[in-house]
């Protein structure tokens, strides 16, 4: 599917480029990587170990700054924003799914996904709202199990529970299945690609596992911080 | 993020390390439990200090001979002449009553029982300026002094100690000096074993003490008069009247310095407050030092917290906390933490101020610690204000992690 130019894309990213410091050593970690992804769509990523995805990733979710480049997220020049202001479009507009869950080990499923509409002014109707997420992952069963009283696989749904709850336009997920087996990833991955499908979210995915990209409209590959091919799954 | 949460989460995770945190408190706790207890004894002896100055009354006024300003040549002794002259009202009008006094420590015996202590040598109107109460029998009169009647009151632990009893001890016969004296009155117990207990001493006639008891002193001499003024606004009217009468009747010229020296309770009370003033100090200083040590555990314990959680900081902020929100959640606990040192400090201080006064109690001083509310306040106030500051350093730096750097921690 070619993307549909009519409408601005929701993630617009534009020659960027990100450079670590080892002290003196300079590290080329992004070296100009430009890409559209129209509002609803799937893309995944993939590429070898250090090519750069998770540092798209993280410049993609306003988690670090570009060293160069633009980078415009629905409508947003992303680099004129203050920490407080990047903190904020992180809560509206982003769910993270991390491949090591990152759920807080003392509190329940259910207190998990209601953390981040504490850090958001909608934070009406509270647990109604993270109750109904779980439903949405269909672990309405399981909601007052601490994350060691669940299974790696039912973590990660609580965690893209916990993805949803601020109902985001866009869910990025590094390496979701990294640590399930592929029973369990299939079911990460069709619960994913659902929420795309019902609700509309855009879905980006990092991921080593042809059957992932396989379920993506479009794959990106990346080779040493650079795009090094494009295309349509399907 | 909601106050109320940021505390549910504070509490949440002091309480999910209870070893740790109480560890950690350690210092606050008995940093505030000594302040407490420390404060409660130092007000209890100040309100036992000042509370025996004051049953003696705050209008009685202390002439003594001599001066120690001034290394006066001509010492000259305090005389019945001059407390005859204080107690002239048209000279001294604001001057209530005048009791000259003859101190001397002697025997007291009753039969093969004797105890060496303080007897005073007195005329009526002295139990009044001194507020001494009988709870047996009656004081001498003028006729008494007179006639230099042998009579005497006891105090009921001299009684006790030589008669073994001060009830109806009234017309037994106790030698001083080998002179009989009969018991006419004893006084109230004032309670208390302190060093110079009123309960020990004898109380007998000027004249009878100047005839039989200190013969050798010279004629109408006296150790020291005690003055008793009209009331307590009229103390420093009644001080100038008896510094004027005392120069005129020594005949003291305007460069010669004043030969006798007036003090009253005001004077006394000061320098008691004035000693406790310095003693609070002192505690406030070694309080303010455990506070101190308390606090830097506290920063100690945060700074690992912190670094045990960069992950947990990392995630939080991906899902949209901002600066002020990790700042509070960390300000939170530390101030939490010391909070919670601080009540349990106040809760064991005033147990080990009870403990204070319970064994004040049975070794029969007379101490009652006092735990105010002030010192609660303030106990409570700067263990907040300790963990605030001392939390503020870990907590910026768990606020200003990066995102990313926080997330992939591990
Ligand atoms: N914080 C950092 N400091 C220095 N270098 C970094 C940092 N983060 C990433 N890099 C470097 O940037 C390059 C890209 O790393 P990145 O984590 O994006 O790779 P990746 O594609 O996600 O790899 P993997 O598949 O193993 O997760 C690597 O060479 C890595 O060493
Ligand atoms: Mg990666």
């Amino acid at each position: 599917m070619i993307p549909n130019t009519k409408t601005d894309p929701v993630i617009d990213v534009r020659d960027l480029k990100k450079v670590y410091h080892i002290g003196e050593i300079e590290v080329p970690a992004l070296r100009g990587v430009n890409i559209q992804v129209q509002r609803g769509e799937v893309v995944a990523i993939m590429g070898p170990s250090g090519s750069g995805k998770s540092t798209l990733m993280n410049m993609i979710g306003c988690l670090d700054s570009p060293s160069d480049g633009v980078y415009i997220l629905d409508g947003l020049q992303v680099s004129d924003l203050r920490d407080d202001e990047l903190a904020e479009v992180r809560n509206k507009k982003i769910g993270f799914v991390f491949q090591k869950y990152n759920l807080l080990p003392r509190v329940s499923a259910l207190e998990n996904v209601e953390l981040p509409m504490h850090y958001s002014d909608e934070n009406s109707h509270m647990q109604q709202r993270a109750t109904d997420a779980l439903k949405a992952v269909g672990l309405e069963d399981r909601m007052r199990h601490k994350p060691n009283e669940l299974s790696g696989g039912q973590q990660q749904r609580v965690a893209i529970a916990r993805a949803i709850v601020n109902e985001p336009a866009i869910i990025l997920a590094d390496e979701p299945t990294g640590n399930l087996d592929s029973q369990a990833g299939k079911e990460i991955i069709d619960l994913l690609l659902g929420l795309n499908r019902e609700r509309g979210t855009t879905l980006i995915i990092v991921t080593h596992d042809p059957d992932v990209s396989a379920a993506a409209q479009r794959v990106i590959h990346l080779r040493d911080g650079l795009i090094v091919g494009e295309g349509e799954s399907r | 993020m909601k106050l109320l949460q940021v505390l549910r989460e504070a509490i949440r995770s002091i309480n999910s390390n209870r070893t740790r945190s109480f560890l950690t408190i350690l210092g606050i706790i008995i940093g505030v439990a000594a302040v407490i207890a420390l404060m409660a004894a130092g007000q209890g002896a100040q309100a036992s200090i000042t509370g025996q100055i004051q049953s003696i009354g705050t209008n009685l006024i202390y002439v003594m001979p001599g001066n120690q300003l001034t290394t006066a040549t001509n010492r000259r002794p305090l005389t019945l002449a001059d407390s005859r002259a204080l107690a002239n009202k048209l000279r001294a009008p604001h001057i209530r009553n005048v009791a000259p006094v003859i101190t001397d420590n002697n025997d007291v015996s009753y039969g093969k029982e004797s105890l060496q202590t303080t007897v005073y040598g007195v005329e009526p109107g002295f139990e009044i300026v001194q507020n001494l109460s009988l709870s047996d029998g009656a004081f001498f009169t003028r006729a008494e002094i007179d006639s230099r009647a042998s009579v005497v009151v006891l105090g009921p632990a001299l009684a006790d100690h030589i008669i073994g009893k001060h009830e109806g001890i009234i017309g037994m016969v106790v030698r001083i000096n080998d002179y009989p004296f009969r018991v006419i009155g004893v006084t109230t117990s004032k309670g208390g074993s302190q060093f110079n207990n009123p309960d020990t001493f004898a109380y007998i006639p000027l004249t009878s003490m100047q005839a039989r008891v200190k013969q050798d002193l010279s004629s109408g001499r006296v150790n020291y008069i005690l003055l008793q003024a009209e009331d307590e606004e009229s103390v420093k009217l009644a001080i100038d009247e008896a510094a004027l009468v005392l120069r005129e009747n020594h005949r003291l010229n305007l460069r010669q310095p004043d030969d006798f020296s007036i003090t009253n309770q005001e004077d006394f009370l000061s320098i008691a407050s004035s000693i406790t003033g310095v003693l609070t100090i002192f505690l406030a200083g070694i309080a303010g030092i455990s506070l101190l040590v308390g606090g830097i555990g506290i920063m100690n314990i945060m700074l690992v917290s912190v670094t045990e959680r960069t992950s947990e900081i990392g995630l939080r902020k991906a899902l949209g906390a901002r600066k002020l929100d990790i700042m509070l959640q960390f300000l939170s606990e530390s101030a939490m933490l010391s909070l919670i040192g601080g009540i349990l400090g106040i809760l064991i201080g005033w147990g080990l101020a009870s403990l204070i006064g319970f064994v004040a109690a049975q070794s029969g001083t007379d101490l009652i610690p006092v735990v105010g509310w002030d010192a609660i306040l303030l106990a409570t106030l700067f263990s907040t204000a300790v963990g605030l500051f001392f939390g503020w350093y870990p907590a910026s730096r768990a606020a200003n992690l990066q995102p990313v750097e926080a997330l992939r921690y591990e």
